[in-house]
């Protein structure tokens, strides 16, 4: 079965454009991408989009249908109605090299600013011994494919550009999470998620986790449990205090 | 053709979008909802508070539990007999604990969500444009004392615990009584709910990085992870029997409903 559907495609190069209309064949078990293909093909053969693996693992094929932020491979022509016109924008909260394809570097930059792992002095590699109810918690956020839908959601920096130099946007919130997690991490990560990286911005409101196509609990698991790490060192004294008399640091725990 | 690379002015911009939100599905529904939730609950617990209808043996209303004044509380109504506040405290006893529960979950992490969206649009939902034009979140006051809701959860925890003891009270008192299972469903849930919330889950072992090290407090860790993955239905279910054992046991007190097993 093939129909024609109808789709808002926005071109233009920078920020500058326009949403076109186009008449395009859909087949059945075709996805949004293949669509955009199709219109490369058929009727626009210098429309930009990035993409890859077509296969939900690579992150490249970010975009905004209807409105919402998905992966263009991943979102099937079948979730919507044949007479439903489809809205196919680039990501908001970055800016437009041409068509659909952002430009992502923000995220690059926030990569770079947070500290990569840091074992303890005395610890060789080759030596690292943890069991797997250890790490288990961080490997859920490995699972990221660095699409970056969950920052472009993110209200802090999709309606707010200004607040871009003081947040790292939930991606690398979570990054920060999964290294202050890791048991042979002795970075001091919580201040610096908290002054440098902008976890007060956030007021999880949980769209980052709504949007990840690896259905990563990116708040649940890593946002509000980082939140409670950055409680328990500057503001709970009965921590402190416990702290204090059975002189706990954190590397030990 | 030019070449833009990452200098250029033109990768500077974001795709100039007049529209607010380009999705065209209900967005609207889940803050719109949670407003008229919200409001509800929040018009009857301020009729609540005023009521003096919250005591009819052996039941307690949730609402102005436990009682503390001796001017206004009954002798039966006090917990173990304890009432702090003399005579010169005339004024509803539930203005005196309510500040807990609903501190409690003022800071929740899923009510924050809930009215950041609901009543202050903050965002309103997700790809939808927010209305203000400046936003620093919780990084600064007022908002950074959402930080305090680990404090709440402890205060909970008693609050929970005495809505048990009511519970078990309104049990021996009469054990076939309608609102004696009312309090008990409601006691469940109300200790399910502050049970699955994220500082307990943190404080269980949440914080800690060596679970292997911590056996136990990982078990009780996993346990109250199931529990946080249903914490928004939990307090959205606790708000509505807490509301409702509320009012249930305020129309027995005046006698609205009066059948025998009442």
């Amino acid at each position: 079965m093939s129909y024609k559907a109808k789709f808002r495609v926005w071109r233009g190069e920078g920020g500058e454009g326009r949403l076109e209309d186009f008449t395009v064949e859909v087949n059945d078990g075709e996805v949004v991408l293949d669509i955009i293909h199709r219109l490369q093909a058929t009727q626009a053969p210098d429309l930009a989009v990035r993409w890859n693996c077509k296969a939900g693992k690579c992150g490249s094929c970010s975009m905004e249908i209807n409105g919402k932020p998905r992966l263009g491979c991943m979102t099937r022509m079948s979730t919507f109605a044949e007479d439903e016109t489809i809205t196919v924008t680039p990501m908001r909260a970055f800016p437009v090299i041409k068509d659909l394809v952002t430009d992502v570097s923000f995220n690059y930059q926030k990569a770079r600013e947070i500290p990569s792992f840091t074992p303890p002095s005395d610890v060789k590699p080759g030596e690292y011994r943890m069991q797997q109810i250890d790490v288990e918690r961080s490997q859920e956020f490995r699972k990221c494919i660095e699409c970056f839908m969950c920052n472009n959601v993110c209200h802090v920096i999709r309606d707010h550009e200004e607040n871009k130099p003081a947040f790292a946007g939930p991606r690398f919130l979570m990054r920060i999470a999964e290294l202050d997690m890791h048991p042979y991490d002795v970075a001091d990560r919580k201040d610096a998620a908290q002054e440098e990286h902008g976890l007060g911005y956030c007021n999880i409101t949980k769209c980052c986790t709504e949007v990840c196509p690896e259905h990563i609990k990116i708040t649940d698991n890593a946002l509000i449990p980082m939140k409670e790490r950055v409680v328990d060192r500057r503001y709970d004294p009965l921590v402190w205090l416990g702290n204090k008399i059975f002189r706990r640091s954190d590397a030990k725990r | 053709m030019t070449q833009t690379t990452a200098e250029s002015t033109a990768r500077r911009q974001r795709a100039q979008i007049k529209e607010r939100t380009l999705r065209t599905d209900q967005w609207w529904r889940y803050p719109l909802v949670t407003f008229i939730i919200f409001m509800a609950f929040l018009i009857y617990a301020t009729w609540a508070i005023f009521d003096k209808s919250f005591f009819v043996s052996p039941y307690h209303a949730p609402f102005a539990s436990p009682c503390l004044a001796q001017a206004t509380c009954p002798e039966e109504a006090r917990l173990f007999g304890f009432a702090p506040f003399g005579d010169w405290y005339t004024l509803p006893p539930g203005l005196l604990i309510l500040g807990l529960p609903a501190g409690f979950r003022f800071t929740c992490y899923y009510y924050r969500k809930a009215y950041y969206r609901g009543f202050w649009l903050s965002p309103p939902a997700c790809a939808v444009g927010e209305p203000h034009r400046r936003y620093t979140g919780e990084s600064r006051f007022p908002l950074i004392l959402q930080n305090i809701h680990r404090y709440f959860f402890y205060a909970a925890i008693v609050i929970g615990l005495i809505l048990a003891i009511d519970a078990v009270k309104a049990l021996i008192g009469k054990p076939d009584g309608l609102g004696t299972w009312i309090l008990i469903i409601n006691a469940v849930f109300i200790n399910l709910y502050t049970l699955s919330c994220h500082s307990c889950r943190h404080i269980t072992a949440g914080r800690l990085n060596h679970f292997s090290r911590h056996p136990v407090r990982y078990r009780a860790w996993g346990f109250v992870s199931k529990l946080n993955a249903k914490h928004q239905e939990l307090a959205l279910i606790s708000m509505f029997t807490v509301m409702g054992a509320d009012l249930y046991v305020r129309l027995v007190a005046k006698g609205i409903i009066n059948f025998p097993f009442a």
